[in-house]
């Protein structure tokens, strides 16, 4: 367990955010569990229930003005990033207040206010997304980082080893952040995946690092750490993070994927809790006692119940919306006018 | 519109990207080899520009097309030279559920003004993988312009427009009228996506012609001047959006239609004129459309083969004279 040399560097109440935002993340994916079994979610949805350490270490790591690229499991990443969770209820359920006006629905909310540039629906795809981010602030002469997730198993698409080489060549400050929740859908990570995927990037002299991906200060220093490297002109790094979805690869997985998990390597996760373990860390330092703890948790419970009343009473939109944004600043209504209706 | 001189296509097409990029900086162009250019649209641009604004890619279709979404949403207007129409291909993640659905996706959020440019169509036994011309294709995915110029002078206006528009643009320059001749404006100008031409006014039947096709129907409408029959040649340019109206206003003229497409005719560009006519301009049709295309097999090597296949200028006239020849309704 790190020492005080953290607590100094972040500060308490940098820390208790990051602690608040796991819990956000983490109550508000238990309630889009709940919504789901009673049948009240469009759709479907894959959870990030205990991997939240990622997510919060990578984001608290970065400015409002930074970007990232996200995956089918994506609500901790724009959460994370500073996303309202009720415009994400909002957006899960269909409405129009949602971040995209129910347009994109779980596996792509957007906001680029936030500098989320999408979850995304193909396994991979953000990554070549994120390179070109990095590509144009660094045409444009800001400073802004990009960071890509993605999992493990997005590690074997084309598009990261290409990216990877584009990136490093042209020295791009983007992170490649790879979640390693140890399966890819059904199958465990070491049956479809070949050697360790931080080693993938040396081969293109890319910096790597592998971090306990539970363990969010671990994470967001060494997050942190590639952020400086980018900055200062030094181009991509590689980290991966290991760490352990609780949930199915989706929800209601079990009608279909039989067992596939180990009790005791459920059990064993379950035990390694990122929250519990920088809650208790933070009561030991002091930064907070038990009970803020507790207050933190329910303040959160309760944006999420507000979030989800909000989402409900905001209205679906109106069906003409659908033929809308096709062509950016035109007119809706385009199927009709070819249509001639 | 200052002087014009006559020049090559690809000249053209430089002309527009250089003007664009003279006029925003945030204008970059990138591709493999595209200091060299072996089309030759990109060539000189890296001696004006550098080598900051003009970047030789990997050969990493997917990961530049996408990187250019990254860009564009950053504020950049990336242009990507893709060589060959059946690289699309290989990038088709990025250019169909990336690209065109993240305006979309996002309820309309963000414009990523992209253009997607390259060589495409047979050039000559190039075979059936340096042969396609994929616009069927992407216009049917939604999300992207499709533009196809006939002329030198389109060539280099609609570049220009496209690189200005916010959409992800596709922009096809057949290959084979890449090496092609005609007059061009000297100045900067840009031509309005989604605009037509008549390039060829007429009486008896309008020919909708696409890419290198505008040129072989022209051709066969002056032959066919010489037997009394007066062709209406359209050019819509732009295949998204299309100009349907003056499409339209042409067939409701004329009575009579055929469409020449550079594309495999089932679902072709010529399949969707051809539909959009019969829907909505029945009445005034004297005879059926008729669609001129690809035989539905890749485009093979022998040029026997090759001809077999392809659009001829005698297929366009069998055409023309099948229609002429139904019996008015
Ligand atoms: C291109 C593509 N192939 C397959 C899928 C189906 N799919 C969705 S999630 C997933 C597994 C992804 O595994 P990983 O990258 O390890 O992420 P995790 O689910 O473990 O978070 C697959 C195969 C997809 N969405 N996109």
């Amino acid at each position: 367990m790190r020492d005080g040399g953290v607590r100094a560097e972040l500060g308490d109440e940098k820390l208790v955010e990051m602690l608040r935002l796991m819990f956000r993340i983490r109550r508000f994916e238990e309630k889009l569990a709940r919504l789901f079994k009673r049948g009240k979610l469009p759709g479907f949805v894959h959870l990030y229930i205990g991997e939240e350490a990622v997510a919060v270490g990578a984001c608290s790591a970065l400015k409002r003005e930074d970007r990232i690229t996200s995956t089918h499991r994506g609500h901790g990443h724009v959460i994370a990033k500073g996303a309202e969770v009720r415009r994400m209820m909002a957006e899960l359920l269909g409405k129009v207040d949602g971040y995209c006006r129910g347009k994109g629905g779980s596996m792509h909310t957007v906001d680029f206010g936030l500098g989320v540039m999408g979850t995304n629906g193909i396994v991979g795809g953000g990554i070549p997304i994120a390179v070109g981010s990095a590509w144009g602030d660094k045409q444009l002469g800001r400073d802004y980082v990009t960071v890509s997730f993605f999992g493990d198993g997005a590690s074997n698409q084309g598009v990261f080893f290409e990216s990877m080489n584009l990136a490093a060549i042209w020295k791009l400050p983007v992170i490649f952040m790879c979640e390693n929740n140890g399966y890819t859908e059904w199958t465990a990570t070491e049956k479809l995946t070949a050697g360790d995927i931080s080693d993938r990037g040396r081969a293109f002299g890319i910096p790597s690092a592998r971090v306990d991906g539970n363990d969010v200060l671990a994470v967001n220093e060494a997050v942190a750490e590639a952020v400086r490297l980018a900055r200062a002109g030094g181009g991509p790094s590689l980290i991966e993070a290991k760490t352990y979805r609780w949930h199915g690869h989706n929800e209601g997985e079990e009608v279909f994927s039989g067992k596939y998990r180990p009790e005791e390597e459920m059990a064993e996760w379950r035990e390694k809790d990122p929250i519990a373990a920088l809650g208790a860390r933070l009561t030991e330092w002091g930064v907070m006692g038990a009970d803020d703890v507790a207050r933190v948790d329910a303040e959160e419970t309760r944006r999420v119940e507000e979030a989800l009343e909000f989402a409900q009473q905001s209205p679906f939109p109106d069906p003409e919306e659908a033929l809308a944004h096709l062509f950016y600043g035109e007119r809706p209504g385009l199927q009709k006018e070819v249509l001639g209706g | 519109m200052a002087e014009e001189r006559s020049i090559y296509f690809i000249k053209a097409m430089y002309e527009g990207l250089r003007d664009a990029m003279r006029e925003d900086e945030t204008v970059v162009v990138i591709g493999e080899d595209v200091d060299r250019s072996i089309i030759g649209a990109t060539r000189g641009l890296i001696e004006e520009f550098g080598d900051e604004r003009v970047k030789n890619t990997p050969i990493s279709e997917a990961t530049f097309v996408g990187a250019c979404i990254g860009a564009a949403a950053a504020g950049m207007r990336p242009v990507v030279d893709l060589m060959v129409g059946s690289f699309f291909y290989v990038s088709m993640d990025q250019v169909a559920n990336q690209a065109a659905k993240l305006p979309y996706m996002s309820g309309g959020q963000v414009s990523l003004p992209i253009v997607y440019f390259t060589a495409s169509g047979p050039s000559g036994s190039a075979a059936a993988q340096h042969s396609e011309n994929p616009h069927p294709m992407l216009m049917n995915v939604a999300g992207l312009k499709v533009v196809m110029p006939g002329s030198p002078r389109d060539a280099k206006g609609l570049m220009h427009a496209a690189i200005k528009d916010p959409n992800p643009v596709v922009f096809f320059q057949d290959a084979v009228l890449g090496g092609t001749r005609g007059p061009v404006p000297d100045g900067p100008y840009q031509i309005p996506l989604g605009e037509a031409e008549v390039k060829r006014e007429g009486e008896d039947v309008t020919v909708v012609a696409i890419g290198a096709l505008v040129n072989r129907a022209l051709r066969v409408a002056d032959k066919l001047k010489n037997e009394g029959v007066s062709v209406e040649v359209v050019d819509p340019r732009t295949l998204v959006p299309l100009d349907k109206k003056t499409i339209l206003d042409s067939v409701r003229k004329t009575g009579r239609l055929v469409v020449c497409d550079n594309a495999r005719i089932t679902c072709s560009a010529a399949s969707e004129v051809a539909a959009i006519v019969s829907e909505e301009a029945f009445d005034s049709l004297k005879a059926a459309p008729r669609r001129v295309a690809w035989e539905d097999v890749p485009v093979p090597f022998s040029p026997v083969l090759e001809k077999r296949v392809l659009v001829d200028d005698e297929k366009i006239s069998a055409a023309i004279r099948s229609t002429l020849a139904t019996a008015t309704v």
